[in-house]
């Protein structure tokens, strides 16, 4: 992956730190204004964390309005490797590109703090390089981030191997333990935790680097 | 109705005051400009208990770029980095709403830092509670957490620590200070200046609304009426608190930094206290400049909003920016993609000349740019010429009683395990709802000494540098001796640095005080600040920003003396973090600094948090000792820069003791630890819980080295222990399982919030 786009909505605030993260591991990232229509030259789309558009109403309900989500839609339908962190997945499933939803966590607290991933699946741009079972230790830092699904979708997820990530032990009170999925194909791929926030041992944790390190290593589907 | 000669008073102006304000103009003032000036000469605004004493403290050194005065103090921290900082109070707010009372503290303090240039990078909040057994205080302090949560949050900027303090004394008043730190390229360095004729004053952001206006209520209870307008003020429009919005912040800044990046900003200045009328006088009275405000060019929220409120609406999320005409389109279009609001409310004018010939800068309200002057008053007469008072002081004539009522001779009754038990509370239930991480620089986060940073972030030049901030205050030493305790507060504020490996290199400070027409108030204000321009020279700090929050009382009684004192300091190099409170098993433990207090008594309990647990407010506590200070606080600093550079260190552990004494401070590594340790016996009650700042604790692989370099740099050390076992036992007086100290201290604070989990 030469180039990776950066959504930056107004009221995100994690793209800096998804731009340094890409560069830590060698890629070129680029920030993308919502308004933009065209993702073309893009290999890969990341939708950082954030308040995009203020989480009014709720988070990702308004986002998925902006402009740049048509151009999304079409890049992720062509098979291009987009990676939703936090505010990113709230409006990946807002937007359809997920399915499920992320409600208020269990404690009706915002939770910033380590958590420990167990990786369920290799099937996706994020996870193809990371062992099954492996533990990784990543921050969270939400309020929304209790995933949730009506069953007939939790049954498909399973089914298709979409739950990518689950929390060793679960802070939010998420369905399954569920900190990650990706879509049927593996190209849309939705997070809670902050991979690009434990790229570094100064900083309390590298093991973000080998979820992000896939990511970059995905190429566009035929 | 209220004659004119009332209405100043009702407006907070003495009957000299208003005489004053009658010579600056040669005239009466009409309604609106006793308004301006009744807000601008407010405690608030213009500091004139304070500022008299304030100037005693040391402001200047070779790295500082902006000292106090300013919106935020600024450094220069190395690699073409300027750093600036600034700690604010919201407290009267936050008693009343704390939930919006919090949240616009943080939205305060970052305009601040923006507005020089600054992206604001990292927000700390030390808060005072009453106690927690009152239900009332288990409101505020959820309503206060979650309103910095909500805000810092969302606005996009990391709350890296902090203090919580519970003491009765601040039961129907608490303090809710931020403080917040930005860095910028050096040379984006900005002032709030308004310079060249004919440019434009662009208010930036919200609209203006009636909220916050200061001393309405007080206009609206005088009840006058007047060809301002002012007539309109009633009842049904009291203001509220202020609401923030984080969103509107957020895109503020983005604007802010982004009008700046492309050179497109003369001079900006915030909206804060007093609104408007603020930041137009203030920025014309730096710049020696008049301005021209066209009180109808102000978008406002509310219909039929008079002069005086769009003047001194306090409504959140605003900036005032100075700039040429050329540029207005470019600016405006900025402004646009950002959805911000940009208008043009000013111009700089000519100032005129005085009678003797000196030119003065007016600030004329206006209704249309070319429409009438509803108010015409020197910029400078507002701004900086407010009448300063030196109130009566006095030493409280019960102080001596309560110094000779010293705990330090108790008996103790009860246990050491107990009473260490007792100390014990994890704030994690507080920080774990801020964002801590964002930008990627937290190398260390809440909970710890000090924070620590990586010295990075969007824009800034390649460093690997870091920058370490703490706050600290000791009301209950205060109490007792607010010049000492102030002193030793910056000592404790620069031991915490030490234990991150950063070197000091500048203060701020946010005065918390009661009411100053109380002698004994303005007698610990003065105290205070002598005992912290001690300090700071001795320690070569300079003072470089700093709030005076007074009024802190309620029901007649004042707070304890509060003055929390930020600390910045500088990591020459940083690359891997410092060893924080974890020792390994077999690892020596020693005591750094000096075993006994400079003072009347070597473990003085008088202040500490032991005596106070059992309800003992007197005694003395210890003196400000410089001589063995510095060394300790220089020899720690370089143990601990050295494995933050990258370095070989034997040293595992460090933490310097504070409150809760040795005792304390062990409690806390073995439940950061999980790990035993096992001490010799010390000198009773008052050796464990004794505190005075200047010792840590510290951990080491290789004791005889360690000794070696103390030994050589002139510290002294006592070598305490092993850390082996799973137990916390001291000598004879302390044996507990590490199980209970990690159990105790991680649910204490959650417990007594009665938080559900």
């Amino acid at each position: 992956m030469n180039r990776v786009g950066v959504v930056v909505f107004p009221g995100s605030n994690c793209e800096y730190d998804a731009v340094l993260a890409m560069e830590t591991l060698g890629t070129t990232a680029e920030l993308v204004w919502h308004s933009v229509t065209d993702l073309s030259g893009y290999d890969g789309i990341i939708l950082p964390g954030g308040f995009a558009h203020g989480d009014y109403l709720r988070p990702g309900a308004l986002a998925r309005f902006s402009p740049v989500m048509d151009a999304v839609r079409s890049f992720a339908n062509d098979g291009g490797p987009v990676l939703g962190i936090c505010n990113g997945f709230q409006v990946l499933t807002e937007a359809g590109l997920l399915p499920g939803a992320l409600q208020k966590n269990i404690g009706l607290t915002f939770l910033c703090q380590p958590t420990t991933l167990v990786v369920t699946s290799q099937r996706s741009v994020l996870t193809s390089g990371a062992q099954i079972d492996q533990e990784l230790v990543v921050p969270i830092n939400h309020f929304s981030g209790s995933y949730t699904c009506d069953d007939e979708t939790y049954q498909g997820l399973r089914d298709n191997d979409q739950i990518v990530l689950r929390y060793k032990s679960n802070p939010n009170g998420s369905r399954d333990d569920i900190a990650g999925i990706a879509n049927e194909r593996g190209n849309v791929v939705g997070l809670m935790p902050h991979p690009e926030r434990a790229m570094s041992t100064l900083l309390g944790s590298a093991d973000g680097r080998v979820l992000l390190e896939s990511f970059v290593a995905a190429h566009v589907a035929a | 109705m209220s004659t004119p000669e009332s209405l100043h008073r009702a407006l907070g102006l003495s009957d000299d005051e208003f005489g004053d304000i009658k010579n600056v103009l040669g005239r009466e003032p009409n309604h609106l400009e006793l308004a301006l000036y009744g807000v601008m000469w407010s405690e608030h605004c213009s500091y004139k208990s304070s500022r008299l004493h304030l100037r005693r403290l040391p402001t200047t050194g070779p790295h500082v770029l902006v000292g106090p005065g300013e919106n935020a103090g600024v450094i220069d921290a190395g690699d073409g980095i300027a750093v600036a900082i600034r700690i604010e109070s919201h407290n009267h707010p936050s008693a009343i709403e704390p939930y919006q009372g919090a949240a616009t503290g943080v939205g305060g303090i970052l305009r601040d830092i923006f507005t020089m240039g600054a992206r604001p990078l990292a927000v700390m909040d030390p808060l005072f509670f009453g106690e927690l057994s009152d239900a009332r205080q288990r409101w505020l302090v959820e309503g206060v957490v979650s309103g910095i949560s909500g805000y810092g949050n969302s606005v996009g900027v990391p709350t890296i620590g902090g203090e919580l303090t519970f003491d009765d004394c601040y039961a129907a008043n608490p303090l809710v200070n931020v403080l917040c730190v930005g860095a910028l390229p050096k040379e984006r360095l900005v002032l709030g200046i308004a310079s060249g004729v004919g440019n434009f004053a662009v208010l930036l952001g919200s609209r203006t609304g009636r909220d916050g206006i200061g001393g309405v209520s007080v206009l609206a209870s005088a009840g006058f009426s007047g060809e301002d307008g002012a007539t309109s003020i009633d009842d049904a429009k009291r203001p509220s608190v202020q609401v923030g919005d984080p969103y509107e912040e957020k895109r503020l800044i983005e604007a802010c930094l982004a009008l700046l990046d492309d050179g497109l900003v003369l001079g900006i200045q915030d909206l804060g206290g007093a609104g408007l009328v603020c930041a137009t006088s203030e920025t014309a009275a730096r710049g020696a400049v008049g301005m021209d405000v066209d009180v109808t060019a102000v978008p406002q929220r509310e219909p039929n909003m008079v002069p005086y409120e769009i003047m001194t609406s306090e409504s959140q999320e605003r900036m005032l920016a100075i700039i040429a005409p050329e540029n207005l389109d470019a600016v405006s279009a900025l402004c646009a993609k950002w959805e911000v609001r940009a208008s043009v409310v000013g111009r700089v004018v000519e100032p005129v000349l005085d009678d003797e010939g000196n030119a003065v800068g007016m600030l004329r309200i206006r209704n249309g740019f070319d429409g009438e002057i509803l108010a015409n008053v020197p910029a400078k007469s507002l701004a900086d010429e407010a009448p300063l008072y030196d109130r009566p002081r006095e030493r409280p004539s019960t102080l001596d009683a309560v110094l000779a009522d010293d705990p330090t001779l108790d008996e103790p009754e009860g246990s050491a395990n107990d009473d260490l038990l007792d100390l014990l509370v994890d704030p994690a239930w507080v920080y774990r709802q801020y964002d801590s991480q964002l930008f990627l620089n937290t190398v260390v986060g809440p909970g710890r000494d000090a924070a620590l940073l990586r010295l990075a972030g969007p824009g800034l030049p390649h460093s690997t540098r870091g920058i370490a901030l703490s706050t600290d205050s000791n009301p209950r030493w205060c109490a007792l001796d607010p010049r000492v305790g102030t002193a030793l507060s910056v000592a404790e504020g620069v031991a915490n640095l030490a234990c991150v490996g950063a070197k000091a290199k500048a203060v701020v400070n946010c005065l918390n005080f009661g009411n100053p027409a109380h002698p004994s108030v303005m007698w610990q204000l003065s105290e205070s600040i002598d005992g912290m321009a001690e300090a700071c020279l001795a320690l070569d700090l300079p003072v470089i920003g700093g709030n005076v929050s007074l009024y802190n009382e309620s029901g007649g009684s004042d707070i304890d003396p509060t003055p929390v004192i930020g600390l910045l300091g500088v990591v020459d190099e940083l690359v891997a973090p410092p060893p924080g409170w974890g020792w390994g098993e077999g690892d020596a433990i020693v005591l750094v600094g000096v075993r006994r207090a400079l003072g009347v008594q070597p473990f003085p309990l008088g202040g500490s948090r032991w005596a106070t647990k059992r309800g003992r407010r007197g005694g003395v506590i210890s003196s400000f000792d410089a001589g063995s200070l510095r060394p300790t606080l220089d020899f720690v600093t370089e143990e601990i820069a050295v494995i933050c550079a990258g370095g070989e260190s034997d040293v595992t552990a460090v933490h310097d003791v504070s409150g809760g004494g040795i005792a304390g401070a062990l409690g806390e590594m073995v439940a950061a630890t999980s790990r035993g340790v096992v001490v010799m016996d010390l000198e009773h009650h008052g050796e464990l819980f004794s505190e005075f700042p200047g010792r840590f604790i510290m951990a080491t692989s290789n004791l005889d080295a360690f000794l070696t370099r103390a030994q050589a740099s002139g510290v002294a050390v006592t070598t305490l222990g092993i850390c082996e076992g799973d137990r916390l036992r001291v000598g004879s007086s302390i044996d507990l399982p590490v199980e209970r100290i990690v159990v105790k201290r991680r649910d204490a604070l959650e417990d007594a919030l009665e938080v559900l989990g």
